[in-house]
């Protein structure tokens, strides 16, 4: 028994949540389930933030360096001598950092739908679904194994696909939470096949001992390993960049992104929970998990790398163009999931060269609460205005004051303005882009430019310019809703405060992080510049927009309409997939199995139906197609594959 | 042998019944009858005498005995799911003569130790079902089913049996025992071998042997679909999982192959079809033939693992598939409907057959955390113990697609609109206690480890 064995019950109070709101909830308690639910997460953060401080200041440190702690473990079966599968909690920083996170973020959104989801129908059912989510997410990021990740990360999107399917009445929403599940299912597919290969010549499942024998360079599983190659191209490379596609199904990178903004169809605290603090991540945080393992294969590192930083400027140009703000949101995340990822494909490991997975741990840590600030306060906005387009916003500043201050620090968070938290952990992975590659150091810079203009056009758009009428009936929202705004308005702001690189680092020690003032001075004047350009633009209702629209011609237009990326997609799937495979199957069986029965059974409609079974030729037909199907087996098998 | 003789003395039982009793109420009739089923389902585990008779033409042992437990299983849930069409049928004991009647068949089958026994087995399963397939009098369907079957199987039977006596030709034996010592590459015995998978082809549905599969399905009474879809498919993987391992592991190479092939197309073509169909039946019937796709991916592994893996696998799919089929049964007996677009709106008016269904097709399509998860790992993973991964990739790729359209229905019943949706169906309690069999078991034997360890124990 060790001090920490009570962790299991973290993981486990919100899925009680579920089986009791689930099974009962509509019957009992459709009017206290949400009560239910949030005291059942409360407790959850609270054994969350003492698992942290146990770890962090009291025992997890032995010397200098944080240790893994295997809290739980059991092994759940032996499937063979080399492989067992298990089920465990381990804790290390990036564990304890997330358990902290998601139950925070997950326990903001609980209270904050109190009052955003009150009175609706399926209120208990909602936070059935909510008590799921959370429990998978936490069952991922404490999990042991390969195995355990695999499930609870396939769990993570059967319940977001609950939750961003809840209004279950709305098309739209049915069909975007189609869509996500489908497209991240298909990366799915990359991972599960990532995973066998890796634990094929791992020889296990377990992380540490996968990471152990892969990574030891003239261990039998590292030359083995390195040495098959397919196409070309190693066994571990392969498997790790199978790995990452999973990864980047799920956290949205480019060009997996597809099913993002898409899912922002589902009740808009949702969204805060599920696309900005916790299932997006999981591929940044998958990627931090198998790192050594990255680390020692340059070619999956710069898949990484070059999708990151593509999907950060892709999705930010994108941003400046939308007007639904929660789209604009979406695309934010996109942007900043992806430094989190280059943040990592320009690290290596072992003190100063690991800063860039630092820096990427730190940016997901303070990314959190700013943007499931954002978009608690923009569901605070949509509750207000009955609308998701900025036309129809302007002038809010006046009406719910306490939201537009909490969502103005987010926007400084965000666009890396000093002093907030986002600027803390933005430096810190720009400094490391710096050292490794300056392409890439250019790009961000780019990035955190646009960042910042994106931001505070929605920041103006939506409390400042033109007046908008409020049918002013219900004010800003319950305490319920402003609560949640005020506590995560303090984290976005001194989250970034914690001298992260103490207690996250590639190999347990601490990292002394180094502040350069010199090296601010671009990144914050070309933020500073995107927010005097936004205000100028938006901050009063005026044409420029529109004349700046116009000037940028073609490129406004692509942005607008998302690159034209849904639109390959759609032409992939529904012109060539469906028409090349699709249809010619089901035309053989319309017309050659049926047709060929119903033709015939058209002329001979008058005789008894067993008649017409024996006569149609059908049956004849089945025999012909087994015989020839022997014969090809045959022919194959007995002349061209003999051993 | 004790199974066996059980299992006679059963349909003799009821043999006498129908003999002496003329106007038996049905009801009465029905509760006798799945006592008898669940006493021979319990009586299967007390059994454990392993060991052969009748000069090795039979063979028993605890995997064998566990394996026939299954397929007891199986037939009392079926039993119990289709009382309600039963009890209206005037023939309902002849019904279960003829079911019982191929279950011993099965039993024969998955027990022989000589090719030849294995053959009489197969009969002794195969030709009552057509007279099953057959069992809605009055549809002429029904009839057309029945002998799309019976004349596919002739077939089928006809050219097993070719192969068999090629087989002994070359070899002069039809013990296993002596297959084993035997086998050889030679073109001759590998022509015989093909006409013998070609035989199983046939019974598991594997594309290219698949062909009768739909219309089968689709015109037979629902019992005797889900009849041949879990418990005859079931019984002939058992076979080919101890077969292929014990008797012809000297000619691993060819039918490696040879399964990778027929995995593939299942796989594949059992998914593009089930894709286009309105028809549940129908659906139901291709999806399984890629089902059957991925078991012959775990059997490719040829190793303990793999063996475990398909056992666990049929015992999971036995209870997803027969949970959709009992809802489906229920629904098509009391309100005739069966087609996707008649589901839709269904959760409005039968939430509780919804779920059931809902989390049968989720284990079906191998989402966690349902049983069927677990099994479909299992199996690639058994599979990847082989290294070929372009055969892995296909098998994740179609898993992909078969998410989609198990999403279909679940979407249908869930969110489509529908101004006339199915009126509220009635559950009563035979029906009730095999939904909550498959239930718990679809949840159960994903989560609790021992089963698969228990499998794995008595996997030789």
């Amino acid at each position: 028994m060790n001090s920490y064995s009570y962790t299991p019950l973290i993981t486990l109070l919100p899925l009680a949540g579920f089986v009791i709101l689930g099974i009962f909830g509509r019957k009992y308690f459709n009017k206290t389930g949400g009560l239910i639910g949030t005291g059942l997460l409360l407790i959850s953060a609270i054994l969350s933030l003492y698992t942290a401080y146990q770890y962090f200041f009291v025992n997890g440190k032995v010397g200098d360096t944080y240790q893994t702690i295997t809290a739980v473990k059991f092994t759940w079966l032996t499937f063979s001598q080399h492989v067992s599968i298990d089920m465990g909690i381990i804790l290390d920083p990036i564990s304890v950092m997330m358990l902290v996170v998601v139950t925070f973020v997950s326990l903001m959104v609980h209270i904050f739908s109190l009052g955003y989801m009150h009175g609706e129908e399926r209120f208990a059912t909602y936070y059935a679904f909510l008590g799921l989510f959370t429990f998978s997410m936490l069952g991922l990021v404490v999990s042991s194994n390969l195995f355990q990740i695999y499930m609870f990360w396939e769990l993570v999107g059967v319940s977001s696909y609950l939750l961003i399917g809840y209004y279950f009445d709305r098309p739209s929403a049915v069909a975007a939470s189609k869509k996500a599940f489908i497209v991240t299912r298909f990366a799915d597919l990359g991972f599960l096949i990532g995973i066998l290969v890796l634990a094929f010549y791992g020889e296990s499942l377990d992380f540490a001992t996968i990471i152990k024998n892969l990574s030891t360079a003239q261990s039998t599983q590292f030359v083995a390993i390195t040495s098959a190659s397919f196409l070309g191209i190693s066994a571990i490379t392969w498997g790790l960049t199978l790995v990452f596609m999973g990864g980047a199904g799920k956290s949205a990178m480019f060009p997996l992104h597809i099913w993002l903004p898409d899912a922002m169809e589902g009740p808009t605290p949702v969204s805060a929970l599920i696309h900005a603090a916790t299932m997006v991540v999981a591929g940044v945080y998958l990627v931090a998990r198998l790192f050594p393992l990255f680390t020692i294969n340059e070619s999956a590192l710069e898949i990484v790398r070059i999708v990151g930083v593509t999907s950060a400027v892709f999705a930010a140009v994108i941003a400046c163009t939308q007007t639904d703000i929660k789209r604009v949101l979406a695309y934010s995340t996109m942007s900043q999931i992806g430094y989190m990822m280059f943040a990592l494909g320009v690290s290596s490991t072992g003190g100063e060269n690991g800063l860039g997975y630092t820096a990427s741990m730190f940016h997901l840590f303070t990314h959190a609460f700013f943007k499931s600030l954002l978009f608690l306060g923009a569901g605070a906005v949509i509750h207000m205005v009955h609308s998701n387009d900025m036309k129809d916003m302007g002038g809010l500043r006046k009406h719910m004051p306490i939201t537009h201050i909490s969502f103005l620090v987010a926007c400084l968070a965000i666009a890396g303005v000093p002093f907030f938290s986002g600027f803390f952990s933005k430096e810190e992975i720009l400094l490391a882009a710096y050292h490794s590659s300056k392409t890439v150091y250019v790009l961000a810079l780019l990035t955190s430019g646009l960042t910042a203009f994106y931001m505070f056009r929605l920041y103006f758009n939506i409390f400042w310019n033109k007046d908008t009428e409020v049918h002013g009936h219900h004010g800003e929202g319950t305490f319920a809703m402003k609560l949640p705004l005020i506590l995560l308005a303090v984290l976005a702001f001194g989250a970034g405060y914690i001298p992260f690189g103490q207690f996250v680092s590639t190999d347990g020690k601490a990292l002394e992080s180094e502040f350069h003032l010199a090296f601010s001075v671009a990144p914050v004047a070309l933020g500073l510049l995107g927010i005097a350009i936004a205000a100028w633009m938006y901050m009063k209702p005026n044409e420029k927009p529109q004349r700046v629209a116009n000037a940028m011609g073609g490129l406004y237009k692509a942005a607008y309409r998302k690159f034209y990326i849904d639109e390959i997609y759609l032409f992939i799937t529904k012109k060539i997939i469906f028409n090349l495979i699709g249809r010619p199957a089901a035309w053989i069986d319309r017309n050659i199995i049926d047709g060929l029965m119903n033709g015939i059974a058209a002329v001979t409609a008058k005789t008894s139906a067993l008649i017409k079974g024996m006569q149609s030729g059908k049956v004849q037909n089945y025999a012909l197609y087994f015989f020839g199907g022997v014969a090809a087996l045959l022919i194959m098998f007995i002349y061209f594959w003999r051993p | 042998m004790q199974q066996e003789l059980l299992l006679t003395v059963i349909i003799f039982i009821l043999l006498f019944l129908k003999l002496g009793a003329d106007n038996i109420d049905s009801k009465k009739l029905m509760t006798l009858v799945n006592v008898l089923l669940a006493i021979n389902l319990a009586a299967g585990f007390f059994f454990n005498q392993s060991g052969s008779l009748f000069g090795d033409m039979f063979y028993t042992d605890h995997l064998l005995r566990l394996e026939k437990s299954i397929l007891n299983l199986g037939v009392l849930i079926i039993s119990l799911q289709s009382v309600n069409w039963l009890s209206k049928h005037q023939h309902a004991v002849e019904f279960y003569l003829l079911m019982l009647s191929t279950l011993l068949g099965m039993y024969f089958m998955i027990s022989s130790h000589n090719i030849l026994m294995f053959y009489v087995g197969l009969e002794l399963a195969s030709i009552p079902l057509a007279a099953m397939a057959n069992f809605d009098l009055d549809k002429k369907r029904s009839s057309e089913a029945a002998m799309k079957y019976i004349m596919s199987s002739a077939f089928a039977s006809g050219l097993l049996l070719f192969g068999i006596s090629i087989m002994y030709g070359v070899t002069g034996t039809l013990s296993y025992e002596g297959l084993r010592e035997v086998a050889s590459d030679s073109p001759l015995f590998l022509f015989s071998f093909i006409l013998l998978i070609a035989g199983f082809g046939f019974k598991i549905s594997a594309v290219p042997f698949h062909l009768w599969t739909a219309d089968v399905y689709e015109g037979s009474p629902i019992a005797v679909t889900s009849y041949m879809s879990v418990i005859s498919k079931g019984s002939m993987i058992f076979v080919m999982a101890s077969v292929l391992f014990h008797v012809f592991d000297k000619i691993f190479f060819t039918w490696y192959n040879l399964l990778a092939v027929l995995a593939v197309l299942s796989m594949i073509i059992g998914n593009l079809f089930a894709l286009r169909q309105q028809n549940l039946k129908r659906f139901l019937a291709f999806s399984s033939i890629s089902q059957v796709g991925f078991i012959l991916i775990g059997m490719t592994s040829a190793n303990p693992q793999g063996a475990t893996s398909v056992i666990y696998f049929v015992l999971i799919y036995i209870f997803s598939n027969l949970a959709a089929f009992g809802v489906l049964s229920l629904v098509s007996t009391e309100k005739g409907k069966e087609t996707i677009d008649e589901f839709k709106g269904f959760y409005k008016t039968n939430p509780a057959l919804t779920w059931i269904l809902a989390i049968a097709l989720f284990s079906l399509a191998g989402i966690p955390p349902t049983a069927g998860f677990f099994g479909k790992f299992f199996l690639i993973l058994a599979g990847a113990s082989k290294n070929n991964y372009v055969l892995i990739t296909i098998a994740a790729l179609n898993m992909v697609i078969s998410m989609y359209y198990y999403l279909r229905i679940i979407k249908a019943m869930f969110m489509d609109a529908n101004d006339n949706p199915i009126e509220k169906v009635e559950i009563s309690l035979s029906p009730k206690i095999a939904f909550v069999t498959c239930v718990a078991g679809i949840v159960i034997t994903g989560l609790v480890s021992g089963v698969y360890d228990y499998i794995f124990s008595l996997v030789r």
